[in-house]
């Protein structure tokens, strides 16, 4: 018998009844119709904002991907992304609900930015290695607090995780304010790092630097361990049943811990990319406002990893779309006026209807006939 | 039929062609069902055969996508368990829905409405009293529900239906949770009801029970009727016969096995249930090799606490549990799995196995590191090897019978009977030395439930020491070479099967020890 459900909901006359898990092209479809239509829903936004939709999507889409500057500048905010998608996949993929990739992705940059300032005259090849093992073990180690306190003692790692996230915050802006900042800068932010440390670019005279492939490698290295190691193999039966999984000799808390050090390692290195590819200086909150290290993009890993079902490659085309997103909405902003922040206001709809998408693979919904 | 009869009894159900599909399956095929007034109905088939869906359409929790249902002779669309009631259908679930720091009459009149909005809850108990007199259920009325027995809260919940004033009642597997002495007394309240002219339509999957209790029964095979007859024109032979649509072999020889050294010991073990409190006070037995021990009791009286202790998934408190001589108590599931333990757990899809992963996944869940090889220059330990794996899963499938689409399946798409024999496989291609088989067949159709005993059987004889923990006490019976029961996190006693009384069983599952039932006889 196909599994029942009792549940009868509210409609009159509809039912919503569990269905049996349907094929990935079945999955793929529900994921690819919610962000059509969240980008109907988008349009309608774009409207009641007095432009028309079509020409806003063409600056939108346009921005991002037309011309060598506009996707290169995609790919240099596509790094960070994939890397907290990755980050946030990682953990989630064993329901350790790591929402604190933001404060993992300081601790990163922090530790990373103590040795590059540091160091300065380590050369490159051993400057920027350092920094980016520096980054993961600081991201990990701030991870690795909430997965303790949840596999000891069962606290929950939502709260924990997510408030990991403004100690660590205000924690740097304490630091830029005061010991670390920088005595001749105008803003609270830490003395540049050394020119060994900053991650050398790709194609001179574009934004785009090594962390892409760096991300690239580690989106790969997730692919790989989840399609055919070990752990990979306990991650992923610990996420769908700990308590089976335990049964099975599996050490859960042991997965458990190793997730979250991966995961906030993975946030960490996020962290060192943003401050050796793009700032070179310790960001943080300067008179109450944020400082720009992160443009939230702990957060919206947590978005990333949903939207790409948690698989790797699905995070990754999942943290290309958010960059032509982000990159889109500044060249829509100015070509048409739409306001810029547009992405997030688009994260939040995706959002919904990505749940609404997921619900759909689960369950169906039927007609009731008389 | 005859005409007469017909005319004579006319029925209060009919069912006419129901039909309702689920992805992938028919669950009722145009099935006809005829109640009428004052019969126990039984409703006799397999897991799966589509009786409690059929129930379910009959209660207005599913719709039928075609059919007709007549009540009293009308013609009803029950869209809702409120349509039902209406119509006075009641419905006594496998499970309960009561709440527990409530009263008996609390509960009983839970979202029920009063007049002007008034609880009278004086009133109610006198009319709960007086119905409970009625028909001879006895339940003190103003008792919480947690203080009360399964068999009393089972009771609770017909009470509840006839408050409301069902006259059709339909009971779904109730006798599943009850000892022999309660279904007794639960059988006696359906006669009592049926004779007060009530229609009881007992769902069931166990012969003797549809033999002893109902008036007419109803085999339903793959969500079709394949007959309904009058239970005293019928057999059991028969009606096995129509459920599994071949004959049956009903009595499993008992294998003898060379009875070796003690295999599993258990010292004076105390173990906290999840609500932390003291599930296992003091339980000592041990099994030997080529020995099936029975654990016989009703439900929650520490059972699942006791395989789980064993298995490493629960700490004890104090106490013991040694493998060949050797101390293990409170070792981790994988040392256990290590020494040659096999656990078949009772909670197949939350414990046994992780239905979000494939067949193949869960065929190696516990010994998957072994599954491993080297991976360019990396040593074996870090990733493993599929091919292996695949292949040592298609030799399970088919050597089990597993019925599945492919290795790659997800498992939750498997029936009941699937899971168990995926779980049997699992555990059973290891050899172990020591099985722990909880509930193995609970739930199980007549022909998997066949299988697993014979399975379990085989392992014996192969001088593996087994621990069957079961609350089906003709299994326990049939397949164990000594009974142990427990009642309350004790052992009340244990005594070589081939002496082993009904009677005294059921004593000893309510809580009265050995000791003193042979001891007052003396």
């Amino acid at each position: 018998m196909p599994p029942q459900l009792k549940a009868k909901i509210g409609l009159p006359k509809f039912r919503i009844e569990k269905r049996p898990p349907p094929p990935l092209l079945t999955r793929v479809k529900w994921y690819v119709l919610s962000v059509v239509i969240s980008l109907i829903i988008g349009a309608i936004l774009i409207l009641s904002a007095g432009v028309n939709p079509a020409i806003a999507y063409y600056h939108l889409f346009s921005g991002a991907l037309g011309g060598k500057l506009a996707l290169t500048e995609t790919l240099w905010r596509f790094t960070p992304l994939l890397l907290t998608g990755t980050a946030v996949a990682v953990a989630f993929t064993c329901k350790f609900w790591n929402i604190g990739a933001e404060g993992q992705m300081l601790a990163g940059a922090t530790l990373a930015a103590y040795f590059g300032v540091t160091f300065v005259g380590l050369p490159s090849w051993v400057l920027i290695p350092l920094v980016t093992v520096a980054g993961f073990l600081a991201g990990a180690a701030w991870a690795a607090i909430p997965a303790i306190l949840r596999a000891k003692f069962g606290a929950d790692d939502v709260v924990t995780t997510l408030l990991g996230n403004w100690i660590m915050l205000y924690f740097v802006g304490a630091l830029v304010e005061g010991p670390w900042r920088d005595p001749y800068s105008l803003w609270p932010e830490s003395p540049a790092i050394a020119s060994a440390a900053r991650f050398p670019t790709l194609i001179p005279g574009y934004r785009i630097h090594i962390g892409l492939i760096i991300a690239v490698l580690i989106s790969l290295l997730f692919l790989l361990i989840m399609r055919r190691s070990i752990w990979g193999y306990q991650l992923k039966a610990v996420g769908a049943n700990p308590r089976a999984a335990g049964f099975a000799g599996i050490n859960v808390g042991r997965v458990l811990i190793t997730a979250a050090i991966l995961s906030g390692g993975i946030a960490g290195i996020a962290g060192v990319n943003e401050l050796c590819g793009t700032h070179f200086h310790l960001k943080g909150i300067a008179m109450g406002a944020v400082g720009e290290l992160s443009w939230g993009y702990g957060y919206a890993g947590v978005f990333i990893a949903m939207l790409g079902g948690l698989h790797p490659l699905g995070v990754m085309l999942a943290a290309f779309f958010m960059a032509i997103m982000i990159n889109g909405s500044q060249a829509m902003y100015r070509a048409t006026g739409v306001y810029s922040p547009f992405w997030r206001v688009m994260q939040g709809v995706i959002m919904i209807c990505l749940l609404i998408g997921i619900f759909m693979i689960n369950y169906r919904v039927r007609r009731v006939r008389e | 039929m005859g005409l007469g009869e017909t005319v004579k009894e006319m029925p209060i159900v009919v069912m006419k062609g129901i039909t309702k599909r689920f992805p992938g399956v028919v669950a009722n095929d145009n099935i006809d069902l005829e109640i009428r007034k004052g019969e126990i109905h039984a409703l006799l088939g397999e897991n799966g055969a589509g009786k409690t869906t059929l129930m379910n359409i009959l209660y207005g929790l599913y719709t039928p996508d075609a059919g007709e249902i007549y009540v009293r002779g009308k013609r009803v669309t029950i869209r809702s368990p409120r349509d039902a009631v209406d119509l006075k259908i009641g419905m006594i679930h496998q499970h309960f829905v009561l709440v527990p720091p409530f009263t008996v009459t609390q509960n009983i009149i839970l979202g029920m409405k009063f007049p002007r909005g008034i609880l009278n809850l004086e009133e109610a108990e006198k009319k709960v009293a007086e119905i409970s007199q009625k028909y001879g259920i006895k339940v003190d009325p103003h008792a919480q529900i947690w203080q009360l027995s399964v068999g009393e809260q089972q009771r609770v919940e017909i009470l509840k239906a006839l408050f409301r004033g069902a006259e059709i009642l339909i009971l779904d597997e109730p006798t599943a949770v009850l000892t022999p002495q309660e279904t007794k007394e639960l059988f006696k309240t359906l006669r009592s009801l049926a004779k007060a002219g009530c229609a009881i339509i007992f769902i069931s999957h166990k012969l003797d029970e549809v033999m002893e209790i109902s008036d007419r029964v109803t085999v339903l095979r793959n969500g079709k009727v394949v007959a309904t007859k009058k239970t005293s024109a019928t057999n059991k032979r028969e009606l096995a016969k129509l459920m599994v649509g071949r004959e049956v072999v009903f009595r499993l020889r008992k294998a003898r096995a060379k009875i070796g050294r003690p295999a599993l010991q258990v010292e004076d073990l105390h173990a906290l249930s999840d609500r932390g409190l003291p599930a296992l006070k003091g339980v000592s037995f041990s099994v030997h090799e080529g020995e099936i021990l029975g654990i016989a009791g009703v439900s929650g009286n520490g059972q699942r606490e006791l395989a789980e202790v064993i298995a490493g998934v629960r700490k004890a408190t104090s106490g013991k549990v040694l493998i060949f001589g050797q101390d293990v108590t409170n070792r981790s599931p994988k040392e256990i799995i290590d020494l040659g333990v096999g656990r078949i757990p009772e909670d197949r899809l939350q414990m046994g196995l992780i239905t979000d992963l494939t067949v193949a996944e869960n065929l190696v869940s516990e010994v998957h590191e072994k599954f491993s090889d080297k991976f360019f220059f990396l040593p074996a330990g870090i990733f493993l090897d599929h091919a292996q794996i695949n292949n040592y899963a298609e030799k399970l499938i088919s050597e089990y019978k597993i019925v599945t689409p492919s290795r790659d399946a997800l498992t939750k798409t498997l029936s009941g009977g699937n899971l168990q024999k995926l779980i049997l496989a699992r555990v059973l291609a290891q050899n172990p030395k020591i099985l722990i088989a909880s509930q193995p067949t609970r739930g199980l159709d007549v022909g998997a439930t066949e299988y697993i005993r014979r399975k379990l059987l085989e392992q014996k004889k192969k001088g593996a020491a087994i621990l069957l923990i079961s609350e089906d006490l003709g299994e326990i019976l049939m397949l164990s070479d000594r009974i142990a029961v427990i009642y309350e996190g004790k052992i009340m006693g244990i005594l070589p099967a081939a002496k082993a009384k009904i009677e005294e069983l059921g004593l000893m599952m309510a809580g009265t020890p050995l000791s003193k039932i042979r001891g007052g006889r003396k």
